[in-house]
C-alpha cells in the first residue's frame, strides 16, 4: 500500500493536488501551518499512492513512500 | 625574430599565444583584422572562433566562457564597445576574468571610422551601470598591442577583473616591426570558482550578479572596492621621457604619446625643458606619476578632454593645460610644440 | 517505508519563492527529475534567466550561471563551446526568450547550438507585475495592455516553436502543457528527449512549456490551471514541430 506524505516546508496550500486526487482524499487546511506561514494539503485516510498529486504539486512538496 | 604585423593582427597572435579558448566577435571597422585573424588562425591552436549575431551576443558569449574557467576574448571599436557594456556589467559584477579590446573610432554614434580617443570615460569611469572598474591598458606601438594583450590576459585572471586593451584606429591599423618570440611570460592562475560541472565537487558553483538584500550587495561591492584600492596601490603603470628636470610636461597616451613625444623631442631642441608622461595602463590611473614640480602639464588626447579631467585630479592644484582634436582628426606635433612654447613663454614675458 | 516518489537530487531543499500554483515549480522539477534520470547533474551547467527564475541557481543544484535578460543563449553558447562534453541547458520565460532575447534565441537555434533550451510562455511577465509579453494572447488585459492586448497597435503574439521549426539548424522542438497530469507526463517525455538530444547528438533542442502564472492572472491556481487549457493550448497547440530523427527516417 503507498500514500502521499505532504512537506509542510514546501505546502503552498494552492489546492492543485486537491483537485487532481482521482479519490478526493486531499484537502487544504487553511490552519495548517505550512511554507507561507499558514495554509497546507492534508492527506486523509483511503490514500493508494497513484501520484497524480506529485506530478501536478509546482512545489515538490509531496513524497510517496509504500507503507 | 621581428616581423611586420598590423596592430590588430599581432594583438590577435599575442591572444592565441597567451591560450585564449574562444574569440566571439562581430565585424566593425577598425577593428575586423582581429576577428578575421581568430577565424583563420585560433582554431589551428586549439580554441574556438564564433561570429556572434549582435555585439551584445558577442560579450555574452566571453561571460559564459569566462564564467566556465577559460580565457575569453572580444573585440570591437566604439559603436560595438557601447553595444557591449551590457556584458561588461555583469562580467565585472560577477569577478569573471576577459579580455574586451577597443580599437577606439570617433563617436558619438556612428561617428566615423578614423581613429579617436573619445572612449576614455567609457573605459576608464565605467560604461556600464553599477560600481565597478576594468583594468585599462593604453597600447602606442604594434609592439605594446602584442604584450599588454598578454599582460592583460594574466592580470585579469590575477585579479578577477576584466580588461580593456583600449587602442584606437590608427595603432591597431599601422605595421609596426615586431618580436613575437619575446612575449611575456604566461601565468596561470586556478579558478576553483568556475562553473564547469560540478564534477566531483560537492557544492555547486554559481556566476552570478543578483543580491536582492541590499547589506549583501553592499558587502560584495566594498570588497571589490577593498580589492579595487589594491590595485591602484599596484599596478599604476608609465613611461617616462626626459622628465627628470622637464618644467613642462606633456602627458598622454596611445598613438597621442607617440606624436607628443616627438613634440617633445622638437621642444627640447629649441631649448625648452619639456618632457612626457605617458600612461600605460589608464585604470588604475598612474596618480603617482604627476606628484611633482612642474610649471605645467599639457594632456595630449585625440578627444574634448577626457584623460585631462584625471590628470587635474592627480596633479593636485598644478596647472594643467589640454590640447586636442577629433572626430578622427590627429594631433599634431607642431601644434603641441606650438601649445609648450606658449606655455614656455608665458613666464619669461 | 520504502520511498517511491520523492523531490530529485538535483532540486535543492530551498523551498521555492514562486507564487502558489506557478507553473515553474513545475518546469522545474521536470528538469529535475530528467538530470536525476540521466545522471547528468555533475555534468550539466543551466544557464538561468532574468524573470521569476531569476534565483533557480537556488534551485538546480547543478552549477548555474545567471544570465542577463535575454542573453541565456549567448551565455550558453560561451559555455558549451568550451565544454562540448558537458550537458548546457538554458532555462527561459517569455519576455526573455521571445522579446529581449529574440536575437541571442534565433541565432543560437540557427546554428544548431548544442545546447537545450527550456521555454516557459505563461503569456506574461511575472517578476515585474504582470506586463504585456510577446505571448500575450489577443485581448488578454495586463498592466500594459489595460484593455486588452491589441494585435493591431501592440502586434501579435510570438508563436516561437513554429518560428524556429523553420529553421535548418534545431533538431528537437516540441510544445508542452503543464495543465494536466497526462500532459505533464508528456511534457516530462519531451524534456527528457531534449537533454538526450544533447547528450547523444550534440542538438540544439527546444521545449516549450506551457505554464499557469495565477497572480499575474487574477485567477485561484485552479483557474489559472484551466486556463491553460482553455486558451492557451487553442493559440499555442502542442505537438511536436521539429524532430531531426523523423526528418532522417522521412515521416
Amino acid at each position: 500500500m503507498n500514500t502521499a506524505e505532504i512537506d509542510k516546508k514546501r505546502c503552498k496550500a494552492c489546492g492543485l493536488c486537491a483537485d487532481a486526487c482521482p479519490k478526493k482524499i486531499i484537502t487544504i487546511n487553511p490552519y495548517a501551518e505550512s511554507a507561507y506561514g499558514r495554509g497546507c494539503a492534508e492527506v486523509s485516510d483511503g490514500c493508494v499512492g497513484c501520484g497524480t498529486c506529485a506530478v501536478v504539486c509546482p512545489d515538490i512538496a509531496i513524497t510517496l513512500r509504500s507503507v | 625574430m621581428k616581423k611586420l604585423m598590423k596592430g590588430n593582427e599581432a594583438l590577435a597572435a599575442a591572444a592565441i599565444y597567451s591560450g585564449v579558448k574562444c574569440f566571439f566577435g562581430y565585424p566593425i571597422t577598425p577593428q575586423t583584422e582581429i576577428a578575421a585573424y581568430m577565424a583563420k588562425h585560433l582554431p589551428k591552436a586549439g580554441g574556438v572562433f564564433l561570429q556572434a549575431e549582435s555585439e551584445i551576443s558577442a560579450i555574452n558569449m566571453v561571460y559564459g566562457a569566462a564564467g566556465a574557467g577559460f580565457r575569453a576574448m572580444t573585440s570591437s571599436s566604439s559603436p560595438g564597445i557601447s553595444l557591449k557594456q551590457e556584458g561588461i556589467s555583469y562580467i565585472a559584477g560577477a569577478d569573471l576574468p576577459c579580455v574586451i579590446v577597443n580599437v577606439m573610432r570617433a563617436g558619438p554614434g556612428l561617428g566615423g571610422i578614423q581613429a579617436s580617443q573619445s572612449d576614455y570615460f567609457q573605459a576608464v569611469k565605467g560604461g556600464g551601470h553599477g560600481d565597478y572598474r576594468l583594468l585599462v591598458f593604453a597600447p602606442a606601438s604594434v609592439q605594446e598591442m602584442a604584450d599588454m594583450t598578454v599582460t592583460a590576459f594574466n592580470l585579469s585572471d590575477k585579479w578577477r577583473i576584466p580588461a580593456m586593451i583600449l587602442s584606437d584606429g590608427v595603432t591597431g591599423q599601422m605595421m609596426e616591426l615586431v618580436d613575437m618570440d619575446d612575449l611575456p611570460e604566461i601565468c596561470r592562475y586556478d579558478k576553483p570558482w568556475a562553473a564547469n560541472g560540478k564534477g566531483g565537487r560537492k557544492k555547486h558553483n554559481i556566476i552570478n550578479t543578483l543580491y536582492l538584500e541590499p547589506e549583501e550587495l553592499e558587502a560584495v561591492d566594498m570588497e571589490r572596492e577593498k580589492k579595487y584600492e589594491r590595485a591602484k596601490a599596484e599596478l599604476q603603470d608609465w613611461e617616462e621621457y626626459m622628465t627628470d628636470d622637464a618644467e613642462i610636461i606633456v602627458t598622454a597616451y596611445g598613438i597621442s604619446a607617440r606624436i607628443a613625444r616627438a613634440a617633445v623631442n622638437a621642444a627640447r631642441s629649441e631649448g625648452i625643458r619639456a618632457g612626457l608622461i605617458r600612461p600605460k595602463m589608464l585604470w588604475p590611473f598612474p596618480e603617482d606619476a604627476y606628484k611633482r614640480d612642474v610649471k605645467a602639464y599639457l594632456c595630449v588626447e585625440m578627444s574634448r578632454g577626457q584623460m585631462v579631467e584625471d590628470v587635474r585630479l592627480a596633479a593636485g592644484g598644478a596647472r594643467v593645460e589640454f590640447y586636442g582634436r577629433c572626430g578622427g582628426m590627429l594631433v599634431d606635433e607642431t601644434e603641441i610644440l606650438n601649445r609648450i612654447k606658449e606655455i614656455h613663454d608665458e613666464g619669461n614675458i | 517505508m520504502k520511498v517511491i516518489y520523492e523531490k530529485p537530487k538535483s532540486i535543492s531543499d530551498k523551498t521555492f519563492h514562486y507564487c502558489p500554483g506557478c507553473g515553474h515549480g513545475i518546469a522545474h522539477r521536470l528538469v529535475g527529475e530528467v538530470m536525476d534520470e540521466l545522471g547528468i547533474e555533475d555534468k550539466t551547467v543551466a544557464v538561468v534567466p532574468v524573470g521569476c527564475a531569476v534565483m533557480a541557481y537556488d534551485y538546480f543544484e547543478c552549477d548555474v550561471m545567471e544570465a542577463a535578460h535575454g542573453r541565456a543563449p549567448a551565455v550558453a553558447t560561451g559555455v558549451k563551446r568550451c565544454l562540448p562534453d558537458k550537458v548546457v541547458f538554458s532555462y527561459q520565460g517569455d519576455g526573455d526568450l521571445a522579446a529581449i532575447g529574440t536575437a541571442e534565441t534565433i541565432h543560437a537555434a540557427a546554428r544548431g547550438e548544442g545546447i537545450t533550451v527550456i521555454f516557459i510562455n505563461n503569456t506574461i511577465y511575472g517578476m515585474t507585475g504582470g506586463q504585456m509579453a510577446p505571448t500575450t494572447l489577443p485581448g488578454q488585459v495586463t498592466q500594459t495592455s489595460p484593455f486588452g492586448r491589441d494585435p493591431y497597435t501592440q502586434g501579435w503574439p510570438l508563436k516561437m516553436c513554429e518560428m524556429l521549426s523553420t529553421m535548418t539548424g534545431p533538431a528537437y522542438i516540441e510544445r508542452c502543457a503543464t495543465d494536466t497530469p497526462a500532459h505533464i507526463r508528456a511534457a516530462k517525455k519531451a524534456v527528457k528527449k531534449a537533454f538526450t538530444y544533447q547528450i547523444e547528438r550534440g542538438a540544439y533542442s527546444f521545449v516549450e512549456l506551457l505554464c499557469a502564472c495565477p497572480t499575474n492572472w487574477g485567477m485561484t491556481p485552479g483557474e489559472a490551471r484551466d486556463r491553460v487549457g482553455s486558451e492557451m493550448i487553442p493559440y499555442y497547440p502542442l505537438g511536436i514541430f521539429r524532430d531531426i530523427c523523423d526528418i532522417k527516417e522521412g515521416k
